[in-house]
């Protein structure tokens, strides 16, 4: 359930309190998100939308932790990741997030083996588990057969499957996706969110995305407007869900 | 290991600039081990000489003689253990450009005074007992193909005529900075045959009793033949060869100059590689650090990208310039020996690893630096 008033006793899988950024702009200071609550529990899917500067990106940068707030909290499964130092924080990422970018940032020398298996090198893994997580991670996007494959071989949404094998790889705790269709034709965006779904429905996976497409967003089970960096209004949000 | 295959296809992003690159560390090395080679040739002497050697020449100049009787007299001053001599003859073989270093040489002290040698005992008796015979350094026989009981007609460059030998031995060095490219013959033909300085030496070599003993014996010596009509000048033999090796000039600084400039031409071009490579990759820096890649593990990457241009880039010039040097001495004789030694490759190969360092090190800070959010923004 999403709740966006601040007033959950704890128990969410992501918790976001008084959250502020802001940036200086020569002495102009612009604050993109301004106290933002945010409760998403384990399973949820929660699409963002708003108009482009709402801070919709930043605040999936903050959850993501790859910036840092200028006020405020964030607590993911219990690790409060505002106060991490930036080795602490790559480690925590490498565990927890999986990212999904709108241009698939895919890394075009390497296969879409060896893309999958990026994330792994950072963990313990022998060479034999981490075959076999990329081979399960690419079956699971449908792109098995493809995966000696470079990117420039691939059609756009299947350059988004691999990269969305490449965050699911670690079996992170959520998923951030950053307008993952943004760049692609209907019938390619909607495979994508089919199969984002399908890691929601079918795989208990949290999802938070940020998009422009009203088409997309209604895939999510909550929608949350910004504007300003405001949260103000919440669709389908749980039954005491409301606005701070 | 892990990252090596993903080092390893970054490099073949751009094929021409990494094969250039690596072509550049290539020549770099080569350059460097061949001066480093010709350094070996002149030092190596003062580096190989006989600690416990003297070498007594005549005080006027090295080309004055100097009596073969203070032979007997030189053998009376304490701590004098053992004493040869010789005359340098020069000469050419068949051709000008054929130089060989010859030395009309002592058949009684100059085998026992240069253990350093190696001669086969038959072949040390047979050129005693012929009065024209001779004994060739390995490099030398091996370039003219000469085999034993060959008779080999010289030219006299000091010494004019035509004078032949026979090949009665060849000699090998015991260490790979010997030369071996000398001719010796026996003093009894040259002072037979000459139609001046009848009954000189060009030096004499002194073997003392300890290394200790080298100032006081030449100081001895010295003062032994003082004003005399041939005043001698006795020196140590490392000294004796410093002093050759500074008549040709300062190699070492010579080597030196131009191996910084080498060397820091091939920082710039690999730097400015590293610094484009890492330029064009910014977005995927990003990404990995968004993956959970560590700054470290980002600077890693980039430094180790730039050892890889440095590796093999070493590897290829430093061999191919040990093939260069097997070949022999490129001068056609005129050095003593030209040899590439392990230490010199290993310093070389030490050398590129700190470039290849040195040159990613900047590019490494700045993707280590790098800011993700902004980063990504450029995507």
């Amino acid at each position: 359930m999403v709740r966006v008033d601040g007033l959950n006793q704890g128990g969410a899988l992501i918790e976001v309190r008084s959250l502020d950024k802001t940036y200086q702009r020569g002495s102009e200071e612009i604050h993109v998100l301004q106290g933002l609550n945010l409760d998403v529990d384990e399973g949820d899917f929660v699409a963002f939308m708003g108009p482009s500067g709402s801070g919709k990106t930043t605040l999936l940068n903050l959850l993501g932790g790859l910036d840092l707030p200028s006020a405020g909290s964030i607590v993911v499964a219990g690790d409060e990741i505002t106060s991490m130092s930036g080795h602490k924080l790559a480690s925590w990422r490498a565990r927890h997030v999986g990212f999904i970018f709108q241009m698939y940032n895919l890394i075009p020398v390497l296969t879409a083996y060896q893309n999958v298996e990026l994330p792994l090198l950072l963990t313990t893994l022998s060479k034999a588990e981490r075959r076999r997580h990329v081979e399960t991670a690419l079956a699971v996007v449908d792109l098995a057969d493809r995966m000696h494959h470079y990117p420039r071989q691939l059609s756009g949404g299947q350059e988004q499957r691999v990269a969305i094998a490449r965050a699911v790889v670690t079996d992170p705790t959520f998923l951030l996706c950053d307008e993952p269709t943004g760049d692609l034709d209907r019938a390619s965006a909607e495979g994508i969110l089919d199969l984002i779904h399908q890691l929601v429905d079918k795989y208990g996976k949290t999802v938070l995305m940020v998009t422009h497409d009203p088409r997309a967003a209604e895939r999510a089970g909550v929608i949350l407007h910004l504007e300003k960096g405001v949260l103000v209004e919440c669709q389908q949000c749980g039954r005491s869900g409301g606005m701070s | 290991m892990r990252f090596f295959p993903f080092i390893v296809a970054n490099l073949f992003r751009k094929k021409t600039r990494t094969v250039l690159t690596v072509g550049s560390f290539a020549a770099a090395l080569f350059l460097f081990a061949l001066l480093a080679t010709i350094d070996t040739t002149f030092t190596g002497g003062v580096e190989v000489a006989g600690a416990d050697r003297l070498i007594v020449l005549n005080k006027t100049s090295i080309i004055q003689p100097l009596p073969i009787s203070y032979r007997d007299r030189i053998l009376q001053i304490p701590d004098v253990k053992h004493l040869t001599y010789a005359v340098w003859f020069g000469g050419m073989y068949q051709h000008e450009r054929n130089f060989i270093p010859i030395m009309a040489v002592d058949t009684e002290g100059f085998r026992s005074m240069y253990t350093e040698f190696a001669i086969p005992q038959e072949q040390w008796e047979a050129f005693v007992r012929d009065r024209e015979g001779c004994i060739v350094g390995r490099s030398t026989v091996n370039k003219y193909g000469w085999t034993l009981g060959d008779r080999i007609p010289i030219k006299g460059t000091i010494y004019p005529g035509s004078w032949e030998f026979n090949l009665r031995g060849i000699y090998d060095g015991t260490r790979a900075e010997d030369d071996t490219t000398q001719f010796w013959f026996q003093y009894p033909y040259l002072d037979e045959r000459k139609e001046f300085f009848k009954g000189v030496v060009g030096w004499y070599v002194v073997r003392v009793v300890s290394p200790d003993a080298d100032a006081r014996v030449a100081a001895a010596i010295d003062e032994r033949f003082a004003n005399s009509a041939f005043e001698t000048a006795t020196e140590s033999e490392k000294s004796f060869a410093a002093g050759f090796v500074k008549q040709v000039g300062n190699i070492r600084l010579i080597i030196v100059s131009i191996g910084s400039v080498v060397l820091f031409t091939l920082l710039l071009v690999t730097g400015s590689t590293m610094a484009m490579s890492v330029r064009e990759r910014t977005g995927e820096f990003a990404v990995l650090k968004t993956l959970g890649f560590s700054d470290l593990t980002v600077m890693f990457l980039v430094l180790a990208e730039s050892l890889m241009y440095a590796v093999p880039g070493a590897c290829i010039g430093l061999t191919l310039a040990k093939i260069f040097t097997l070949q022999g001495d490129p001068t056609g004789g005129l050095l003593p020996f030209f040899y590439l030694d392990p230490e010199r490759m290993l310093a070389g190969f030490v050398l590129a690893l700190a470039a290849g360092i040195a040159a990613g090190i900047i590019p490494a800070l700045l993707a280590m630096r790098l800011r993700i959010v902004e980063a990504l923004r450029r995507v």
